[in-house]
């Protein structure tokens, strides 16, 4: 994204702005609360010990932030590229069936541990062989991949509604899903972590898949800040100019760039298909790779970013839940309307702020005992 | 194929083209101001909420109408103040306000009617209703010109006779006034229009707010004139099916009108073409001839038919020399 404004120091970019951008976009949030007709404090109350209040709720937090870090990481990694992936919903969806064939094939055969790694190749896969298809034609025939992955998610939506509906449905079912796979295909919970704790998980769904997301943030950083690859990646997103000037192959860099992006879509369905459901449903990954995009932006690409920002929105789903037996005019929709405008402020808007801060912080500066800068700042 | 059937296929082609039409002009607006518009979706949806709200309460079709292009030019300033004055990304700032439209009609829909997001159903005058043309009941016996007089041309609702005549006026503004010249030079080159002293800016806003309009007209002709209220996600994809047909006509106006003619048909025949065996194809399952806009949309984009050229500077934001 280009940033045609002044130049401020790292602290007020990095931290301060996004900061800034974020607690607007709350403050229109409670807003509509008001709106509504409810108190936003208490709302917001309700939600944080809904989110961490106890045990079961800290695990269903957890287990929402795990889908989040796949999805965020998979439009950060696109970002940094210079490629808007709005297909993460579709590849997510599409790594659920990879999930499927393996553990329809191998559940009742191999143990989880087993199971696990192949059942994630095999997500990464499926997700990243739907983002293949609009990385090529970005590549080499110049369409945009907004657009087509776009297109990619309803063509996913429709090709999964005909696979649930058909060949994967059981016979003698009427849901349109498919069959529960064996204790093989079956991830663990992650009760013992929390008696360690004296917590208890309750019902909550959170399991293994958790790690692997760790493990993929840490892979996703360790690739875009200290890989050549994702030094081509950087350098593309940039300046394409630069890039093709520096004799990097720019379709080899956006293939693999949206490859990755896809195959972190992908894994994010180990969560609810592996980790939860134990089947593959209709609509599993429920707009999951699109709230990827707003962890996206607000952990500004970065996996120390995406985690608490993944958290964030992991603590808004389920606080949400919560708040939704409490409030019944806040229903989980509202979750929708906060996404809409951290993604406004925090990417559309994310200038808006930014001369008042700029003017702010240049006059601070000149009136303080180092004035050496000053006027820098000014746009 | 009888002719009873072929009528009626085209009849509600022409009612499901409709919204597309609008929305899709309503991009073509937007898009050659060189502004990138991926939320007529939720300009809709705000639109259809809005205006089933107001025509719900007032009893009135037309203040309802008046509400919905009010709500999605609302929502199209925004946009607006975003892309052009906030110089912010395009493509994030109409996911974003996707996001708030969707979110916020079933918030408020179920704070203020309590129905699970549904606005109460709309009766007698609250509606569009489908206008009768002179002579459609002596005509109707002539044969060939009667029933396409009676059964298509004849009893639609206001909207759809203006969603097509705003084809050949759409046309006429980009291809023969000042103000579509402009518009049509502000997206593929915006220092030469600032050099000739026009504010790009304004003509931007301009054509933002045109697409509010538009989109205004799309949803409202869903939830009050196609429909009797809104439902939750009623758009159900429409205004990127309407951003394919944009695509897909080459942000040309008269192929929009083609482009979503054909969508339209799709969704016409995809109920009816469950369980029925084509020849020489053999049965089509329906998510097929349901996701056939977007597979059309993407080979069209891969350039293998013809190639689809956007305005050279849509998705850029114009900073003024300085």
């Amino acid at each position: 994204m280009s940033r045609p404004f002044a130049k401020l120091p790292a602290w007020i970019d990095y931290g301060l702005i996004p900061l800034l951008n974020l607690v607007v976009a709350f403050l229109v949030a409670g807003l509509v609360v008001l709106v509504v007709g409810e108190s936003p404090a208490e709302a917001a109350m309700l939600m944080l010990r809904g989110a961490f209040g106890y045990g079961e709720g800290v695990g269903f937090t957890l287990y929402y932030t795990t889908s989040f870090i796949f999805t965020g990481l998979a439009v950060a990694v696109a970002f940094h590229g210079g490629l808007f992936n709005i297909g993460g919903e579709g590849q997510a969806y599409l790594g659920g069936l990879g999930i499927t064939v393996v553990a329809l094939a191998l559940g009742g055969i191999l143990p989880w541990w087993l199971n696990l790694p192949l059942a994630a190749a095999a997500a990464a896969l499926f997700g990243a062989a739907w983002a293949l298809i609009p990385a090529w034609l970005q590549a080499r025939r110049g369409s945009h991949i907004v657009i087509t992955t776009i297109m990619f998610n309803f063509i996913a939506s429709a090709l999964m509604v005909y696979l649930l509906v058909g060949p994967l449905k059981p016979a003698g079912s009427m849901n349109p899903e498919s069959r529960t796979f064996e204790a093989g295909a079956s991830l663990p919970k992650l009760d013992g972590l929390f008696e360690l704790f004296g917590a208890s998980l309750g019902g909550a769904p959170l399991n293994v898949t958790l790690f692997v997301a760790l493990a993929a943030a840490l892979f996703v950083w360790v690739l875009i800040w200290r890989t050549r690859l994702g030094y081509e990646i950087r350098t593309l997103g940039h300046s394409p100019k630069a890039a093709r000037y520096a004799g990097m192959a720019e379709t080899r860099i956006i293939v693999v760039t949206m490859l990755i992006a896809g195959g972190l879509a992908g894994l994010m369905a180990l969560n609810p298909v592996m980790g939860d459901q134990y089947r593959l449903q209709i609509d599993f990954p429920a707009g999951a790779g699109f709230v990827g995009i707003a962890v996206a932006l607000m952990g500004r690409g970065h996996p120390a970013g995406i985690l608490p920002a993944a958290l964030l929105f992991g603590m808004l789903y389920q606080g949400g839940a919560e708040l939704a037996f409490d409030m019944p005019a806040i229903s989980r929709d509202m979750i929708v309307i906060i996404q809409g405008l951290v993604i406004l402020f925090a990417g559309a808007l994310e200038n808006m702020l930014r001369p008042g801060v700029g003017a702010l912080y240049g006059r601070l500066r000149r009136q303080g005992p180092v004035g050496a800068e000053a006027g820098k700042a000014t746009a | 194929m009888d002719a009873a059937l072929a009528i009626n296929i085209v009849d509600s082609t022409i009612r499901l083209s409709t919204p597309l039409l609008f929305a899709a002009l309503a991009g073509l607006y937007s898009e050659r101001s060189g502004v990138f518009d991926i939320s007529l979706e939720g300009k809709m949806l705000i639109a259809a909420f809005a205006s089933a709200t107001v025509a719900a309460l007032s009893g009135s079709a037309w203040a309802g109408l008046l509400a919905g292009v009010g709500a999605a030019v609302a929502f199209g300033l925004v946009h607006g103040f975003a892309s052009i004055t906030c110089r912010g990304n395009q493509i994030v700032s109409g996911v974003a306000i996707n996001f708030i439209a969707a979110g916020l009609t079933v918030i408020l829909g179920q704070s203020w009617f309590g129905e699970g997001g549904r606005t109460p159903p709309l009766t007698g005058d609250a509606r569009f209703s489908d206008k009768v043309l002179p002579f459609a009941q002596e005509l109707s016996g002539v044969p060939v010109v009667g029933p396409i007089y009676s059964g298509i041309i004849s009893g639609q609702n206001v909207l759809v006779y203006l969603a097509f005549l705003l084809v050949p006026a759409t046309w006429w503004v980009l291809a023969r006034t000042r103000f579509g010249l402009r518009l049509r030079a502000v997206g593929e080159n915006p220092a030469a229009v600032d050099t000739a002293g026009i504010s790009v800016a304004w003509l931007r806003y301009r054509a933002v707010i045109i697409c509010g309009v538009l989109t205004g007209l799309a949803g409202t002709y869903l939830a009050v004139a196609q429909a009797a209220g809104f439902n939750r996600d009623m758009t159900a994809g429409k205004g990127y099916i309407a951003l394919a047909a944009l695509i897909f006509a080459k942000w040309r106006p008269v192929p929009i009108l083609f482009a979503c003619l054909l969508f339209g048909f799709l969704d016409a025949i995809s109920i009816r073409i469950q369980g029925v065996a084509l020849p020489g194809i053999g049965t089509v399952s329906v998510q097929f001839v349901q996701a056939l806009p977007y597979i059309l949309t993407v080979v069209l984009l891969a350039g293998f038919v013809g190639r689809a050229i956007p305005p050279r500077a849509g998705g850029v934001p114009y900073v003024k020399e300085r």
